[in-house]
């Protein structure tokens, strides 16, 4: 099980690599001065000419990703363009807030879709059934930012169940104003989640074991939980793991709309000013927690799973 | 003194399908008596499965019991609850499956499957534990101590099916149903498989019912067999008797087709041409006329009966009856 975790890292290591050098190369290929977009028509040459040397553009492209790499490295990121900050400190700054909007999603939508899913699937063609089926694909094919505006109008603006913007002070207020932004962004997933556990439920249920454990009077009971649910949970780990990374752009709309703090609204802003150093630290942030979260279903899915273990 | 633990009278079970009832079984009768070990042989499709899962009722949920009874014990088990069905299981009637590769739950140890299926014993864990250990060792698993933090996947196919029959005698059950047990598996451990089997019938003193297509197992292993073709008992008898004297035209291409009985070199393997009737259209008269080179004009529309010719023989074909054949 070590040997097989400490072999998941380093692939994951090696993904988040890969993935920033692309992206590094990708940024540099955008045509345009990046310094003239940054400062504007009206900067002296001068003050172009220091830019362009903090950043290093000057140099060739290889220099740069070596420098990139050797600041990285010592855990820096660069500075913020505009206030000089360090960008390593807004960006951990604002992470906290988009990890909590997401795992608040994750944890209230996987619960109640695999409960969903698990029911439907013991009681199969039954009106719940059905009434979940049809519920599941509704929540599906609803987008993220359209429930966000909804329930910002409905829970916040008539009914004033919950706040409209803004994260808030301290741990109950915190968690007062996560409700309606992880109820946006997670909405579709328990729908999505449903439908995966019913179908891969009823896959599994079908299986030689359960008419074996059935056949030694186990209770229906018992079946489900500890000897199907077990195994019909692994596919939706993986997707789970995932689906972090599409919860990583939700966030992007719940915190515009919500107007919260976090990473998504970060990158959207430093975008729409050019300021690539915050744009590469938060971007290699996100692809880090992508890549991890990945990494972290297949161990989770290892631990669950003795096939999984010895088979690599 | 013949002490009957399972009787099945006149059994019938429909499967209700798009295209109409399945008449899946029909009119099956037979017995088992305690310690005795009975054969089911026939064809694929012939039956065998629907009747081991209407014993343990453990059927799909299209299917309908249309008549006849099974008792167990003298009771009855067609009525019975599903929670007085779910204390037989496992319990007083134990099964061995086929597949030996998917019979276990992938994701628990043998030792947790095994110490799940004690569930309705008062024993501690560590009780439990040892007795999984003790049965282990006893269909021959070397080190079961140590093999029962193991999962499925770290045993042979061979291994497996004798820790399946190490959980179904766990219990001690007055009835052990081996469904096709050794199918699976190589020649080798076939064998292995059923000498393991004949011990442990001696050892625990359990009835068993033992499905096979292979005759030369049913021979070997069985007291009494049991004849099915298309849903239907066709013959039953000693198993000597059966062998020596078939008195089914049925069971006779049956024992002509066993490799294990040609004796000249061959070309073309024998086999018995035309094909099982469909079971949604049953055709009048005797299920096996189309395919029997014996069939007479009554055959074409009259059932025949299942007549016992002597002691412990029953034949179901015309061609046992005098006053029609003749």
């Amino acid at each position: 099980m070590l040997q097989y975790a400490l072999r998941r890292f380093a692939l994951a290591v090696l993904i988040v690599l890969v993935a920033v050098t692309a992206m590094f190369l990708m940024i540099r290929a955008v045509p345009g001065d990046p310094v003239q977009i940054m400062l504007g028509p009206r900067a002296t040459p001068e003050l172009q000419a220091r830019l362009t040397a903090e950043l290093a553009l000057d140099q060739p492209i290889w220099r740069q990703l070596v420098i990139f790499y050797g600041n990285l490295l010592q855990g820096d990121l660069g500075t913020d363009v505009f206030s000089g900050r360090s960008v390593t400190n807004i960006v951990f700054q604002q992470l906290p807030h988009t990890l909590s909007l997401i795992f608040a999603s994750i944890l209230w939508s996987a619960a109640l879709g695999i409960g969903l899913g698990a029911y439907a699937a013991a009681h199969p063609n039954t009106l719940i059934d059905r009434m979940t089926a049809a519920i599941s694909v509704a929540f599906v094919a609803a987008p993220a930012f359209v429930v966000a505006l909804l329930s910002l109008l409905i829970f916040a603006v008539n009914l004033k169940w919950f706040p409209a913007i803004g994260v808030g002070e301290g741990i109950w207020d915190k968690l007062d104003h996560l409700v309606l932004p992880a109820f946006a962004i997670g909405l579709s997933w328990v729908g999505y989640v449903a439908r995966l556990v019913r179908a891969s439920m009823l896959e599994v249920m079908g299986e030689n074991h359960i008419r074996t454990a059935r056949a030694f009077g186990i209770s229906e009971g018992r079946i489900v939980l500890s000897y199907a649910l077990r195994i019909a949970i692994l596919p939706v780990v993986t997707v789970i793991g995932v689906g972090m990374g599409f919860l990583l752009s939700s966030a992007v709309f719940a915190e515009i709309v919500f107007a919260r703090p976090g990473l998504g609204k970060l990158v959207i802003d430093s975008i729409t000013t050019r300021n690539y150093p915050i744009v590469m630290g938060s971007v290699l942030v996100s692809t880090t927690l992508f890549v991890v979260s990945t990494a972290l279903a297949d161990l989770i899915n290892a631990w669950l799973d003795p096939r999984a273990r010895s088979e690599n | 003194m013949s002490d009957t633990l399972l009787q099945i009278d006149n059994l019938g079970v429909d499967y209700e399908t798009a295209r109409g009832d399945l008449k899946a079984l029909r009119d099956i009768t037979f017995d088992v008596n305690r310690g005795e070990i009975v054969g089911i042989v026939g064809e694929s499709g012939c039956g065998k499965s629907t009747l081991i899962s209407s014993i343990l009722r453990l059927t799909a949920p299209n299917t309908r019991f249309r008549q006849g009874e099974i008792r167990f014990k003298g009771q009855d088990l067609l009525p019975l609850s599903e929670r007085r069905m779910r204390a037989l299981r496992g319990e007083d009637i134990s099964i061995v499956f086929q597949d030996p590769m998917q019979t276990h739950n992938p994701v628990l140890t043998i030792g947790q499957q095994m110490l799940d299926i004690q569930h309705r014993s008062k024993a501690s864990k560590a009780e439990k534990r040892a007795r999984a250990a003790k049965m282990l060792g006893a269909v021959g698993i070397p080190d079961p101590e140590a093999r029962l933090d193991q999962f499925p996947h770290e045993f042979s196919g061979g291994m497996r099916q004798r820790i399946a029959i190490a959980m179904a005698l766990m219990s001690e059950p007055d009835l052990l149903i081996a469904d096709e047990p050794t199918t699976a598996l190589d020649a080798t451990l076939e064998v292995q498989i059923i000498e393991r089997l004949q011990e442990l019938q001696q050892q625990f003193d359990c009835a068993i019912l033992f499905i096979s297509h292979h005759l030369g197992v049913i021979a070997e292993l069985c007291d009494r067999v049991v004849v099915m073709y298309a849903g239907a008992v066709i013959e039953s008898g000693d198993v000597r008797e059966i062998f020596h004297n078939p008195k089914h035209p049925y069971t006779r291409r049956l024992i002509d087709c066993d490799p294990g009985h040609i004796k000249t070199r061959a070309r073309v393997l024998p086999t018995i041409p035309g094909e099982v009737p469909d079971l949604a259209n049953l055709p009048e008269g005797c299920i096996f006329r189309d395919r029997c080179d014996q069939a007479l004009p009554c055959c074409a529309h009259q059932v025949p009966p299942l007549t016992q010719l002597q002691e412990g023989h029953r034949a179901a074909c015309w061609l046992n009856h005098e006053e029609v054949s003749a």
